[in-house]
């Protein structure tokens, strides 16, 4: 390959600021005693502590999965921070008593959350390391009856909500890194929408790592009761460290009867330098329950950073004509290493499921696509469409698809298509002989092929992406 | 239109040129004035095509001597785009295709890369379809190819005939076809030369490649080429086309092969 194309996705991170901030961080290790005075330091409820304890007892007795297309050198899970907060924590009555510090970092992020500033109509719940700074328009959505708070502050006010749904979709042994999560989450968003309601406004929470040793744990928990909506959208950054830092959340989404829950994300983690150096270890779990019948989940993932990803947003169709989606677009450059993909388990009569996944490589990374689709002996006339696309920057990026499908009901229908395509130099060349710079050509090109994921994305975040890919490739061919 | 004031567009000389280290153009010559067609002949493996493709500026060529000068700076210094930018447009022989980037969308940034260079205001997509519009009619394409992805499951002659479109709304002064009739039958050959034919003024100038005369039935050449081994043996009026038609290459050659 000619020097042209080998130097488009080299932009520095631009989020890869460090917040010089005074933060009560707890010594590295894990142990029962950390896990308890995680709760304490909490002062959570009982039976939070009981979940956590028992989680650590299992994960204790688990082993690391290791069939992922993804290599990287053991962890040392003693020598993570698995708490760290900024100082003052106590409850905050209004923005205007958060740090200003912090004010500034999510306002550097684009993320402003003072009154004057804020996104208009989007909600959004800021988490710094291991908790909650500030979570903005809560009074306006409680006139709604709409719960979105920190998952810390729903133990306080509505343990029974919590209780009843914790760990219903993603028990706390389903996997090692959920079983991790359980024991030690610090923080996440908790979302309830009540019967009938249709959220007025997109609901966003907003992840930044700061702490170089410590661990995010972020746990999410979204319930829509009977007949509601809601579109949540989460986005992720972190500081650029020579070390690797473990991201390990739990996201669990419940939809009842006819309830609508759509999930997005913008995953901006840093994914480590040139030569793979640094970058966020991204294991995530997120499942989604469609419990009550006529009910919808949909996940919509555009993940450009981490060093490595493995993550399968999943559906269980257990309400009968549900509906389970799962659009991606996943990008990897330099020595990323991303697997992911989902799983959607048809379980009632006439559920649908829909999985369009994009792959981008440049660079030497390797890009997986994994899914699964199962269709169970009672799902009746399900129905499953995939369609995996790869497209390769260069020579030296690899792309994989391993979709497993196991069917155990006749009247099923399941379809799989792929493709791979590759940016090369010739394309390029022809662009540059129409006056098309190389940023510009890459730029429509990506854009063309992630068409049908950006399509389901919020608007203001489509455009977004759209950029971010633009820029997360910039200098990878040239 | 051959005007003895014309401006110079192309000046050629002594151009070497190689891809892998496999030297292709060994002393290229050649003076193109504004209001020419030229066409280049030869047979396969002369280098024609490479000499249309360092003239674009393809990244796989190295330019190892001689000097390319267009409207008086030297092209060689320019990147590819900005060659395209001053009015350096190459008909490619085989036009790539695009998935997901509709035809629309590149002619327009295209264009609009083209006016932004020139320090100009980019159109906005009412005012660049309005554009559009009338250009379909100088390759009678179907408005409907414009929101189809550029060229992807164009037959051949729909190929070539978006290559004219985009020649059409850039506007080039030195347009470049390579081979831009292989593969056409008769049909579009006609409906292409007539494109290219529209698109000739006095200002600009044309370098016809092509391997046979029946492209030069439609596009009548002022100066006709004869090209091998890397460089050009002879040049003559429309007439050589038709006697290399009649005769083949090979008495050119050999009669280089008696002169040197």
């Amino acid at each position: 390959m000619s020097t042209s194309v080998k130097s488009l996705v080299n932009q520095p991170y631009k989020y890869g600021f460090v917040t010089d901030i005074e933060s009560d961080t707890i010594p590295a290790g894990l142990s029962e005693d950390v896990i308890r005075l995680i709760s304490a330091k909490k002062n959570e409820p009982e039976f939070m502590l009981e979940f956590r304890l028992k989680a650590y007892r299992q994960w204790l007795k688990m082993e690391e999965p290791n069939w992922a297309e993804v290599g990287y050198p053991p962890i040392d899970y003693q020598n993570i921070v698995y708490y760290s907060a900024p100082k003052v924590t106590e409850k905050k009555k209004s923005l205007d008593e958060v740090d200003p510090t912090l004010l500034e970092t999510f306002e550097k992020l684009g993320i402003p959350l003072s009154e004057q500033k804020r996104l208009s109509n989007v909600a959004v719940d800021a988490i710094f390391d291991s908790v909650s700074v500030a979570t903005t328009f809560k009074e306006k959505l409680a006139e709604h009856g709409v719960i979105f708070c920190p998952i810390s502050e729903a133990l306080q006010e509505y343990p029974d909500l919590v209780q009843k749904y914790l760990g219903s979709v993603v028990p706390v042994a389903d996997n090692y890194f959920a079983a991790l999560n359980s024991a030690v989450f610090s923080d996440g968003s908790f979302v309830f929408i009540p019967k009938g309601v249709k959220c007025p406004m997109e609901l966003s929470t907003y992840f930044r790592i700061n702490n170089g040793e410590s661990g995010q744990f972020e746990r999410t928990l979204i319930v829509a009761e009977e007949g509601s909506q809601v579109s949540y959208l989460e986005g992720c950054t972190a500081p650029m460290y020579d070390s690797n830092q473990l991201h390990a959340a739990v996201v669990e989404l419940v939809a009842l009867d006819d309830a609508e829950i759509k999930y997005s994300t913008v995953q901006n983690w840093y994914a480590g330098d040139a030569e793979g150096k640094g970058g966020i270890y991204n294991f995530v779990t997120k499942r989604g329950l469609c419990q009550g019948k006529n009910s919808k989940i949909s996940w919509t993932q555009v993940e450009t950073g981490s060093a490595i990803t493995w993550k399968y947003p999943s559906c269980v169709l257990v309400g009968d004509n549900s509906v389970g989606e799962f659009y991606s677009v996943a990008l990897t450059n330099n020595r990323q290493q991303a697997d992911t993909g989902t799983k959607m388990v048809h379980i009632g009569r006439n559920t649908r499921s829909t999985i369009v996944s994009k792959g981008i490589s440049a660079g030497q990374s390797e890009n997986s696509y994994r899914g699964l689709v199962k269709i169970g002996p009672k799902a009746e006339g399900a129905r499953n469409y995939s369609q995996c696309d790869s497209m390769l920057i260069g020579d030296n990026a690899g792309a994989n698809t391993f979709p497993y499908i196991q069917v155990q009901n006749n009247s099923a229908k399941v379809e799989h298509e792929a493709s791979t395509s590759k940016i090369g130099e010739d394309q390029l060349f022809y662009f540059a002989q129409r006056g098309i710079s190389m940023e510009d050509a890459i730029a429509m090109m990506i854009s063309g092929f992630c068409r049908d994921v950006f399509n389901q994305l919020p608007m203001e975040f489509a455009v977004e992406a759209d950029k971010l890919l633009a820029l997360k490739l910039e200098g990878s061919v040239g | 239109m051959i005007r003895d004031n014309s401006e110079t567009i192309l000046s050629v000389k002594g151009l070497i040129a190689s891809i892998d280290e496999t030297p292709i153009l060994k002393g290229m010559n050649l003076e193109i004035k504004a209001g020419e067609i030229h066409a280049i002949m030869g047979p396969n493996g002369s280098g024609k095509s490479t000499f249309s493709k360092v003239l674009a500026g393809h990244p796989d060529y190295e330019v190892t001597g001689g000097e390319v000068s267009y409207l008086g700076q030297n092209l060689l210094e320019l990147e590819p785009e900005d060659r395209s930018r001053s009015g350096v447009f190459l008909a490619f022989q085989y036009p790539l295709e695009i998935p997901g980037v509709s035809n629309l969308d590149f002619l327009r940034v295209a264009y609009n890369s083209k006016r932004k260079f020139a320090g100009l205001e980019e159109l906005d997509p009412f005012d660049f379809d309005d554009l559009v519009e009338q250009k379909l009619e100088v390759v009678k394409m179907d408005a409907a190819f414009l929101n189809r992805s550029v060229n992807e499951g164009f037959s051949g002659g729909e190929k070539k005939r978006n290559e004219i479109l985009q020649m059409a709304i850039l506007e080039p002064k030195l347009a470049i076809l390579d081979e831009t009739d292989s593969g056409l039958d008769i049909d579009a050959l006609r409906i292409v030369a007539g494109g290219v034919n529209q698109l000739s003024t006095p200002d600009n100038a044309m370098l016809v490649i092509t391997h046979y005369q029946r492209l030069l039935d439609y596009i009548i050449p002022d100066y006709v080429h004869v090209m091998a081994n890397g460089r050009i043996l002879r040049t003559g009026g429309k007439e050589l086309a038709l006697e290399l038609e009649e005769r083949g290459y090979d008495w050119v050659l050999e009669a280089e092969a008696v002169a040197s």
